[in-house]
């Protein structure tokens, strides 16, 4: 149960409660569907990891990658793999690895320059490397949610506005290459159960279908959104049924596959 | 930790003014609000998220969000409205629409509901406006 004790400083006045026994209700489909859906829907991949972290410990260290190319010239490719160096990020703070963050925060400032986006990231980039010389990793996990978050203003501000949906995408693509892969490694049914998520893709995949026809049409883009239905599906497992070490696998391969596209320079025109 | 939590809602405040879109004044008084709340729970190791959601909310009327949680993890999603707002409930529905049980605070025009999740998925967030006028809210949540 989460603790409640702290809640007692904001205030006398507060009323702390539990809602079991309480009169419990239930939305009809079609306000369901008029829910607003927007970034505050698509977790941070530190959501994720905090999740896959909790049954055991995680070899975070060897869900590390090579260094990746810094130049790309596709904006849609810079974004999408922009998205998974942020991932990485989240990787080398979980993994505690002081150096690791250094040279992702590094990247990152790369890549983002490469969009031309705000040159406020250089001080995130020298925050980031502050804090993971202090050991400070509560607070690297912060700072990496808000570089990732200063780069999509940054991108909104430059009418840049369709390649945010392409960071996030990125993100989510190389976060669930690594979980589905540490879960591979050392199978916990309670770690499995994190991979279900088919109302992300398929908010992923709505969002897509919002960005300009020519974006959506370019040979990358194109290529990684036709293979999501097919993703969909392979996490659209039943509630309170985590999946099988067979089931995780096949999430690997089709995530490694559209990873391994997101890197390839020669895809792109 | 604590020494910590000014630095973190500072960095936070910082990225979610630049990344919100333009909000009107009293969306960012419900955002302060919110902020304040959750803070609270960045004491037992819960870390805000970047991002937030703010809006208006009617008389008896709630405002819904869609939001998409793991298993394992703990959440809280800290609400907070302007001074019309009276009093704000914060409630949480499975992806079927049916409510789930929550741990909850109130206090007027604060409201927070607190969840650990058992099935990862999608799930829908409600601020409700239980007394008072039409005014601003808005939605933050935090994880452990």
């Amino acid at each position: 149960m989460i603790c409640l004790k702290r809640l007692g400083a904001i205030g006398s006045m507060g009323v702390i409660f539990v809602a079991a026994g309480a009169e419990i209700g239930r939305l009809p489909a079609d306000q369901l569907a008029k829910a607003v859906r927007d970034s505050i829907s698509i977790p941070t991949p530190g959501e994720l990891f905090a999740a896959l972290e909790k049954p055991g410990k995680t070899n975070w260290s060897s869900q590390y990658r090579g260094p990746m190319s810094m130049t790309y010239r596709n904006r849609a490719q810079i974004a999408l793999n922009l998205g998974g160096l942020i991932a990485d990020g989240f990787i080398a703070v979980e993994a505690k690895d002081s150096q690791q963050v250094k040279n992702i925060g590094s990247d990152i400032i790369k890549l983002s320059k490469a969009l031309g986006v705000s040159e406020n990231l250089l001080s995130r980039g020298k925050s980031l490397d502050e804090f993971a010389e202090n050991d400070q990793w509560d607070t690297l996990q912060e700072e990496l949610e808000a570089t990732q978050n200063e780069v999509k203003s940054s991108m909104q501000s430059h009418s840049d506005q369709d390649l945010v949906i392409l960071v996030s995408l990125g993100g989510w693509i190389r976060g669930t290459q690594v979980v589905s892969a540490a879960i591979m490694q050392n199978y916990d049914e309670r770690s499995a159960k994190v991979l279900r998520q088919p109302a992300l893709v398929s908010l992923i995949q709505s969002k897509i279908g919002e960005i300009s026809p020519e974006l959506r049409g370019e040979p990358l883009v194109k290529n990684v959104s036709e293979q999501l239905p097919g993703i969909e599906k392979l996490v659209s497992f039943p509630v309170g049924k985590a999946p099988s070490v067979d089931e995780v696998r096949k999430v690997n391969e089709a995530v490694g596959k559209v990873m391994e596209e997101i890197e390839n320079k020669a895809i792109v025109k | 930790m604590r020494r910590r939590l000014p630095i973190f809602l500072s960095i936070f405040v910082l990225a979610a003014s630049i990344s919100a879109p333009a909000q009107t004044n009293t969306e960012v008084e419900a955002r302060k609000a919110a902020l304040d709340l959750a803070g609270a729970f960045t004491n037992d190791g819960f870390k805000i998220r970047d991002g937030h959601w703010c809006g208006t909310i009617k008389p008896h009327d709630h405002a819904l969000v869609a939001v998409n949680l793991y298993a394992g993890n703990q959440y809280w999603f800290s609400a907070g409205a302007t001074e019309q707002a009276k009093k704000i409930a914060v409630s949480l529905y499975d992806e079927s629409g049916k409510q789930v049980t929550t741990e909850g605070y109130n206090a007027g025009e604060k409201a927070a509901a607190g969840f650990s999740p058992t099935n990862s998925g999608q799930y829908f967030v409600s601020v409700d406006l239980v007394e008072g006028q039409e005014g601003s809210f808005c939605l933050v949540y935090s994880y452990k």
